[in-house]
């Protein structure tokens, strides 16, 4: 990450934090909504009637696809830096490309869902 | 007599190898008491380092089975397998020869996180009056009893994937100095260690912790950085 200022780097760091903290929470009650949803059928019908319309769903899914880009690409850009000792301004490209796309496929998946 | 032997393998640069060793046993041994016994009764040119001999000077620190410790108050009784000892040197430093490494590059990273102090008083001004009760000097004072003996270094696996982080006993050295009230170097310490090569690299594996002989914790004082630097970038003086 030499390409990046030191501010930018401790802004990273707080943002893979908060991030996190919001993560864990989305994962215990992604949890909890998978063990509520097979209650009653795991048919595509079943859950669709079930998130259909359902605003509260949407926005938390949303949150969470939001968490998991700002989060995953932070992480990403210091596994490319240790693992493959790729470094600079490629490698951040790279994950911003990659955050772009988890965007985009989350907040799709999303939509399809509820709306 | 006893007659109890340990076999100890020891790393030596000639042989590019282990090269093993039988030892005879004593209570209260240490593994600093073995490696001296083969260097004074068995392989005199066998080189390694110690000077105390008491757990202050930090340099007799090796990786024993595996495990960066420092040998002089390390007990064969706590450390032996089936009465099998291996002694290499310290990870993650280059070897001068057999268990000596060459530390040049662990000091460097000392100065590079600005771990001089630097205070404003002269020797004709009064002493500064710090309380020992403070958050500040008691955070100070957690990390303060650093030997250098370069165990955690050697332990930390980011210091293996990328050789110029600066590593756990420099940061904790920073840390014991950003918290110091008569320092007046912190915003430039702050700049020196953060970033990449500094305390965002730690993973947070906590290795130099466990291994720490002093009960240090470098990986708390390097979480403090983490969140000072953070407000310094925030009030714009990163």
């Amino acid at each position: 990450m030499q390409s990046m200022s030191l501010a930018t780097q401790a802004r990273l760091w707080y943002w893979q934090r908060m991030s996190a903290t919001v993560l864990a929470l989305c994962v215990f009650v992604h949890l909890g909504i998978i063990i509520y949803a097979v209650h009653s059928g795991l048919s595509a019908s079943a859950i669709l009637g079930r998130t259909h319309g359902n605003l509260l769903f949407g926005a938390f899914y949303t949150v969470f696809v939001i968490a998991c880009a700002v989060h995953v690409p932070i992480g990403l850009l210091r596994v490319a830096q240790e693992w493959l000792h790729w470094r600079g301004r490629s490698a951040v490209s790279a994950s911003f490309a990659i955050s772009a796309g988890l965007t985009l496929m989350g907040l799709r998946a999303v939509y399809g869902v509820v709306l | 007599m006893n007659t109890e032997k340990l076999r100890v393998k020891v790393w030596r640069s000639g042989a590019k190898g282990l090269v093993t060793y039988d030892v005879p046993r004593h209570e209260s041994q240490t593994v600093l008491d073995v490696v001296t016994f083969i260097q004074r009764q068995m392989q005199p040119d066998l080189a390694y380092r110690f000077a105390c001999r008491v757990g202050m000077c930090g340099s007799c620190a090796m990786n024993v089975n595996g495990k960066a410790r420092w040998t002089c108050r390390t007990h064969v009784s706590k450390v032996a397998i089936n009465n099998e000892l291996e002694v290499a040197p310290l990870s993650n430093l280059p070897v001068i020869k057999d268990l000596v490494t060459d530390m040049s590059a662990f000091f460097e990273k000392w100065s590079r996180a600005k771990g001089q102090f630097s205070g404003s008083r002269t020797r004709h001004e009064d002493f500064a009056k710090v309380s020992p009760e403070s958050a500040q000097r008691k955070a100070a004072d957690a990390g303060i009893e650093c030997i250098g003996c370069g165990v955690c270094y050697s332990s930390c696996d980011v210091v293996t994937w990328r050789p110029d982080y600066l590593g756990p006993a420099a940061l904790n050295r920073a840390w014991t100095l950003v918290n110091d009230e008569r320092d007046m170097q912190r915003i430039e310490r702050l700049r020196a260690v953060a970033g990449d090569a500094g305390c965002h690299s730690c993973h947070t594996q906590a290795t130099c912790t466990e291994r720490c002989p002093k009960h240090l914790s470098p990986t708390a004082g390097i979480a403090g950085l983490k969140r000072m630097t953070m407000k310094a970038a925030l009030e714009g003086d990163l």
